[in-house]
């Protein structure tokens, strides 16, 4: 019991003390920890751009829609049929008629153009299919769809949407996988940022080091105040990386509702889940032990006493 | 002098066992990259309570003999026992435990200058664990019994060179080790400061610490007693009483 005592006395010791050795050089610690929450900020707000773009994207399933407009006069009964036989194609999850009644009523009620079509003699809008695919269509199979119904004579015009945002989807994956590989080489940066600056912290305390190892210092004991000094590295600077991810999404938040809300969408822009911030706080901490850890490696067996 | 054969094992306790050899040297020798023998041959033994004055020129292995005790360095050849154990023999990880046994003062004191007079001295017992209100009464009484008890704020830097070698001798003490080795201790002190120092082991081994001091200063010898050993070459000169060196050297 006693031992235990000792023990987590050594280890809190070690642990505000480490915390004390950084705060009597505020300068070059609070520099050390900016970086640190820069270089964790950048690949966590991109990727958390990247998941918003996602979202967005995700939102307009119904882009997936596209409109057959029949030529004009076509009968209503042989629109109808057309519908009918979209309905029960097996890459056609539904197919809504708008007939050119109903589109003039819908025209009539918009401030803009009610107007205008009170002054022409007859409707001059097509009957209109538009028609949703299943989710699952191949886009080959949704290109011939397309093309076979605008080779019939009935049809004038098919209106296929749909390019973008497949294009859209594959930049987002694009730029992903560029987050992941910016994310792991800043990573590896900030490892190399805590274990340089707890390699200058072990040249700086040779002499205590030295001193300690003659008095009968363990290497643990001499090893732990560094390890400390790099937790405290890799919390600190996780949690200036939040502060600045969260000042960034602040920021962007007004633009991209702006943006959704002129495609329509009633997308409300993500912020930082729980899995982005255990994200940053486990990458910090992992690298600040890993960098204290691979300099304590390195350099502190190399100090022995010299008397 | 006691010549007991080897001790019965090593956690034989030193008062029971009577005579038990704190610290045997069998034919140990001890040479350098370079070459050069430190130590040829040097068989020597130390009971646990002796107060022994390692003397001779410079070079003439004394500092290597402590660090081999210490395990700064290891014997080339031949054994080196700290109660029965050849200490030779110990993997790395075991030579923290074996010096926290032992109390160790410089020439150049070792203190550290960013820590308080307090800081230094408690720095041995901080390694050993010890609990932060026994740190606190022990170094107070250490500094006592080498009269610095007002200096405890102070850091190193702002004493004398005397008073700096007596923080390092309550560092030593402190964690009230078995033995206590010194390498010229005196070495930059004046003979009057000198004295006072010695005088300052003295009381420790009068209470019981083993005590092994390397110094080239006979003439402060020989107003101290306890046992002299004098190496010459690496090689054991003398061993015994305070007689006086032999001619020629």
């Amino acid at each position: 019991m006693k031992k235990l005592n000792t023990y987590f006395r050594m280890h809190a010791q070690n642990c505000i003390g480490a915390l004390g050795a950084m705060t009597r050089q505020p300068l070059a610690s609070s520099l050390t920890i900016a970086v640190i929450g820069i270089a964790l900020a950048m690949p966590s707000a991109l990727n958390v751009i990247v998941q918003n773009g996602r979202a967005v994207a995700g939102g307009w399933d119904n882009i997936r829609d596209f409109s057959v407009y029949l030529k004009p006069n076509t009968p209503v009964e042989r629109a109808r049929e057309l519908r009918d036989q979209l309905d029960a194609s097996p890459v056609v999850e539904s197919a809504r008629m708008i007939t050119a009644d109903d589109a003039l009523l819908e025209f009539q009620d918009d401030p803009e153009f009610g107007e205008l079509l009170t002054t022409l003699e007859s409707n001059p809008l097509p009957h209109t299919i538009v028609v949703r695919p299943t989710e699952d269509v191949r886009p080959p199979d949704l290109q011939e769809l397309a093309s076979a119904l605008a080779r019939r004579s009935d049809v004038d015009l098919v209106k296929l949407d749909t390019d973008w945002v497949r294009r859209l989807n594959a930049m987002l994956d694009l730029v992903r996988r560029g987050v992941w590989i910016a994310g792991s080489m800043l990573l590896v940066a900030v490892i190399v940022i805590i274990g340089n600056t707890i390699r200058l912290d072990i040249q700086n305390r040779r002499a205590e080091i030295e001193v300690t190892k003659l008095l009968g210092g363990s290497d643990g004991f001499v090893r732990r105040p560094f390890l400390y000094t790099g937790f405290w590295y890799g919390l600190l600077g996780s949690c200036f990386a939040l502060f600045l991810l969260a000042i960034s999404l602040w920021l962007l938040s007004g633009p991209i509702e702006r943006l959704a809300a002129l495609y329509g969408s009633s997308f409300r822009p993500l912020g930082m889940d729980g899995g982005t911030v255990l994200a940053i706080l486990g990458g910090g901490l992992l690298a600040g032990l890993g960098g204290a850890w691979s300099a304590v490696a390195r350099h502190l067996a190399a100090i022995q006493p010299r008397v | 002098m006691p010549t007991s054969s080897l001790p019965r094992s090593s956690r034989s306790g030193t008062e029971l066992a009577g005579p038990t050899k704190m610290i045997r040297f069998d034919n140990v020798t001890k040479r350098y990259d370079r070459g050069r023998e430190a130590l040829s041959n040097v068989s020597l033994e130390i009971g646990a309570g002796e107060l022994i004055f390692l003397t001779g020129h410079s070079g003439a292995g004394k500092s290597t003999l402590l660090k081999l005790i210490a395990l700064i360095e290891r014997p080339t050849r031949g054994q080196v026992l700290f109660e029965g154990r050849n200490i030779g023999r110990l993997p790395d990880r075991a030579i923290p435990r074996h010096r926290r046994q032992i109390g160790m003062v410089f020439q150049d004191h070792k203190l550290l200058e960013d820590r308080t007079v307090f800081g230094n001295i408690a720095l041995p017992m901080i390694i050993a664990g010890y609990s932060p209100r026994e740190i606190r009464g022990r170094v107070r009484a250490a500094l006592e019994h080498v009269g610095l008890l007002d200096r405890e704020k102070n850091t190193p830097t702002m004493l004398s060179t005397g008073e700096q070698q007596r923080i390092g001798i309550a560092r030593a003490v402190v964690a009230r080790p078995k033995l206590l080795i010194a390498d010229e201790p005196t070495g930059n002190l004046d003979p009057e400061l000198s004295l006072d120092i010695m005088n300052l082991f003295r009381r420790f081994n009068e209470v019981g610490v083993t005590m092994l001091i390397a110094t080239h200063d006979t003439q402060l010898l020989s107003r101290l007693g306890g046992r002299r050993v004098m190496l010459a070459e690496g090689r054991v000169e003398l061993n015994g009483g305070d007689e006086s060196p032999r001619s020629g050297l």
